[in-house]
This record gives structure tokens, sequence and C-alpha cells, in this order.
């Protein structure tokens, strides 16, 4: 179903991809400024959600398939414990991130550490609320469009 | 006692937010309604930790990237603490993730009873154990 | 009051402002109302965040509170109700009592609480603020927030992570998510 709304629809076509960037931007440059996986995971669920809203559910759907958020769920999970693995692995402690790399004094290992495990976050940030929003959209409301 | 009120005059007022959420959560009976109530005031405990973690004349803690990169950082410069912050900044992505979990219940309960009035509710499950013979 | 700063001003007004949508909601029955003015005491609470150094925080509520939980609350509120039934008297007075009592504890403890803003509290002297120092020596970012949320307390946000994605799953167990509904009917 195409909403008639054309203001909309135009002003979301600008939109959508800069609130992308946007979430992008604040993700990995949550070292320098307020930011970090978290708040980029809602930046950019919030693009997918105004996506559905403006253009419907089920071209959402196409472009961000339910099946995408239900494996970027786990995912994201299995990508920080394996951060925590691999540093085990590389005989530091668990999430102990300065045997990635030599450089100690300037925290390189560190800033790989964060990164890697901020992915993680962004991922499953993204996708549970993703996922919620289809959850609660997929249902068809029992309210007819009239009685609004 | 003034004084006391007046040192702390900000967590007064988040004592205060935090009983309208309580009052939300008990004064009604609707289930969407009493998660709003519930929302407000895990947001008023929010408040209240990030109000503990300000410092007067403090900067939000993040330094200069240039001060950082060269090593001339001030040692004098006040910072506002960070822990609370960390702590909240995930208390509230779990803080929506949970509402969603409730949403999602008010939903279901909706769908089994067609109400989500909670004396509607336990009506309906008081005739149900009458018609069960309990 | 010995210690102040500017920001106090803005306090007052955010308190206001919170205090008034808080009685609203109470006070309104209209659902779709009672969601939008909770987005907007989300908003306004991000911008009390700001101004109390906090603009990490800041930054995750307005783009949480306002943003996602008031589009899950409009969503809900579609697949439930749109007005709340009128309460009792009795269920008023219950509800009065029991938070006065509530608030009377809490304010009894206020006393206890550190001064507002002060940099030699106990809250603000341990390891929070050490954090800041060691940040600069090993983990060389500017934002200390981010060093404390992904390294010094890397093994706590991995279980907020787990939360996230457990509640999720709890979403998706209840009302399944969404995908394949369709296609059956």
């Amino acid at each position: 179903m195409m909403s008639p709304h054309v203001i909309l629809r135009v002003v979301a076509k600008v939109l959508i991809p800069l609130i992308i960037v946007y979430g992008f931007y604040v993700h990995f440059h949550g070292e320098y400024s307020p930011g970090g996986g978290f708040q980029a995971g809602v930046v950019l669920a919030s693009a997918i959600i105004l996506y559905a809203l403006i253009f419907g559910l089920d071209e959402a759907r196409k472009v961000f398939p339910p099946y995408w958020a239900r494996v970027g769920m786990a995912l994201g999970g299995f990508i920080y414990a394996s951060v925590g693995f691999v540093s085990l692995i590389m005989g530091g402690k668990f999430l102990e991130y300065t045997v990635f790399h030599p450089d100690v004094a300037h925290g390189t290992g560190q800033h790989i550490g964060i990164i890697a495990v901020e992915v993680g976050v962004l991922t499953t940030v993204t996708c549970v609320m993703i996922a919620i929003f289809y959850a609660f959209a997929g249902r068809t409301p029992e309210i007819s469009d009239e009685d609004w | 006692m003034l004084e006391v009120l007046a040192e702390r005059f900000n967590y007064a007022v988040i004592i205060v937010l935090m009983m309208v959420g309580l009052y939300a959560v008990i004064a009604t009976g609707n289930l969407v309604k009493r998660l709003v109530g519930l929302s407000i005031f895990q947001t008023s405990v929010f408040l209240l930790y990030i109000s503990v973690s300000k410092v007067f004349g403090g900067a939000p803690p993040i330094f200069d990237y240039k001060d950082l990169a060269y090593d001339k950082l001030d040692p004098n410069a006040i910072y506002s603490n960070p822990l609370p912050h960390v702590l909240i900044l995930t208390a509230i992505v779990v803080g929506v993730a949970t509402l969603s979990v409730g949403l999602a219940l008010v939903v279901r309960i909706r769908e089994a009873y067609g109400s989500i009035e909670d004396d509607t509710l336990a009506e309906a499950d008081y005739s149900l154990e009458l018609e069960k013979g309990v | 009051m010995s210690a102040s700063d500017i920001t106090q001003y803005f306090d007052y007004i955010f308190m206001a402002m919170l205090l008034c949508i808080g009685i609203a909601v109470i006070r309104l029955r209209n659902l779709f109302a009672v969601v939008m003015l909770t987005g907007a005491y989300s908003l306004i609470s991000a911008a009390w965040f700001v101004s109390l150094d906090a603009v990490d925080v800041g930054f995750t509520e307005a783009a949480v509170g306002a943003g996602i939980s008031t589009v899950l609350l409009l969503g809900a509120m579609l697949l439930t109700s749109r007005e709340a039934d009128k309460t009792s008297l009795g269920r008023h007075a219950a509800a009065a009592v029991v938070t006065i009592a509530a608030g009377a504890g809490l304010f009894y403890a206020l006393g206890d609480m550190p001064v507002y803003g002060d940099a030699a509290s106990p809250a603000n002297t341990g390891v929070g603020m050490e954090y800041v120092d060691l940040t600069a020596e090993q983990i060389v970012i500017p934002n200390v927030v981010t060093a404390v949320l992904a390294s010094y307390r890397g093994f706590d946000t991995m279980g907020e992570v787990f939360v996230v994605f457990a509640a999720g799953l709890g979403v998706a167990l209840l009302i399944g998510l969404g995908g394949s509904k369709r296609e059956e009917d």
C-alpha cells in the first residue's frame, strides 16, 4: 500500500540516508565525542522504523528482512563474547584489550578492542530494536482506520 | 533544616518526580498507563544518579583531542564523574528493552481477555474459576 | 549555598516542566496524549542530562526515550485501547497513601545525600574520578565514558548486551517477530 503523502515520502527519502550516515558517524566517532554502539544502534533502527512508517511495513521487510534481525540479535552478543575469547587465546585475561597490539603507550590495543566490542553492541541493539518494532507493527490492529 | 533542603534541592524534586511515577502506577487500572508511570519512575532514578555525578564548574568527561594526542592535558581541569554516566547509559537501553517486553505482555493480555483494565481482568479470571467450579 | 554553577538555573526550568508533565500524565485518560507527553518528558529529561554534563546519557535518552519507546508505546496503544477507564476514589486514596509513605521515607533520608555539585562528596572522589586520570594514561581516547563502558567495565556491558538480546527474544516468544504471520494467512 502506497502512502498518499507526497511531502512525507520525498522528505523521508532525503532524510533516511542522512540518518544512516549519522548513525555510523556516531558509532565510529564514539571515542572522540558523545556516542557509541548503544546510541548508534538506536539511530540506525530509527531509520528503518521511519522507512516502515512512511512506505509501509512490507516495503521495510524487503529492505531489512526480519530474518536479518533475528540473526543479528544473536550475532552481536557473539561478536562481543568472541572478542573476550580472542583476548584469552592471545594470552591476556577475558576482555583485556592490551594484548591485541604491542603499542601499549598509545593504547592501540585498547582502541582495537573498543571498536570491535562496539560493533557487537551496535549489531545487537540495532537488530533488537528493529525486531521489536516488526513484532509490534506486524500484528494487525483491531482498530480500523475509520475509527481514528 | 532549610539549608539541608537548599543544598539538595534537586534531589527533593527528583523524589517528587518518583512519587508522581509511583502514583501513576498505582492509581490507574490501565496497563499501558501503568507502564508509562513505570517509565517516569525509571527516569527519576536516572536523574538521581546523574545529578549525584554533577560537579559544579566541571566539564563533560571528554578530553580535548589535540591536548590528549600531544600529552598536554591540564591536570587541574575539573570533570563530572563519568561512572554514573556509564551505568545509566546502559540502563536506559535495557529499560526500553524491558518496556517492550511489558508491552508485548499487555498486547497478549488484550488478545486473551479483550481488555487491559485490571478490574475487568480480575472479574474475567473470577468468572472463569466459577465456571471451573474451583 | 557554598558553590554554584550557571547550569543550576537551567535545572529549575527543567524541574518545573517535568513536574507539570508528570501531573498531566496522571490526570489525563486519553492514552494517545499520555504517550505523547511521555515522549516530551523523555526529551526534557535528556536536555537536563546534557545540562548536568552527562552528554552521552542525554544523547541516549533522546534517541531511546523520545524516539523508540514512544513508537513502541504508540504501537502497543494501537493494539490495545485508546482510553483509560475512570479510576475509583478509593484507588486514588490508596495510591496517595502509598506514595506519600514512600516519599516521606525518602525525604527523611534526604539529609544523608551528598551535597549537590560537591566535588569532594564521597560519590565523586572514589573510583569514578580515578577513571578520568587512568583513561588519559592507559586507554588514550578522549571520551572517558566510552573508555569505561567498553574497556574498564567491558564485562558489565557484555551482560547488558545479553539482557537486550534476552528482551528481544522475550518479545519474539510473546508476540512473534511478525515475519511469518502474514504469509500463513
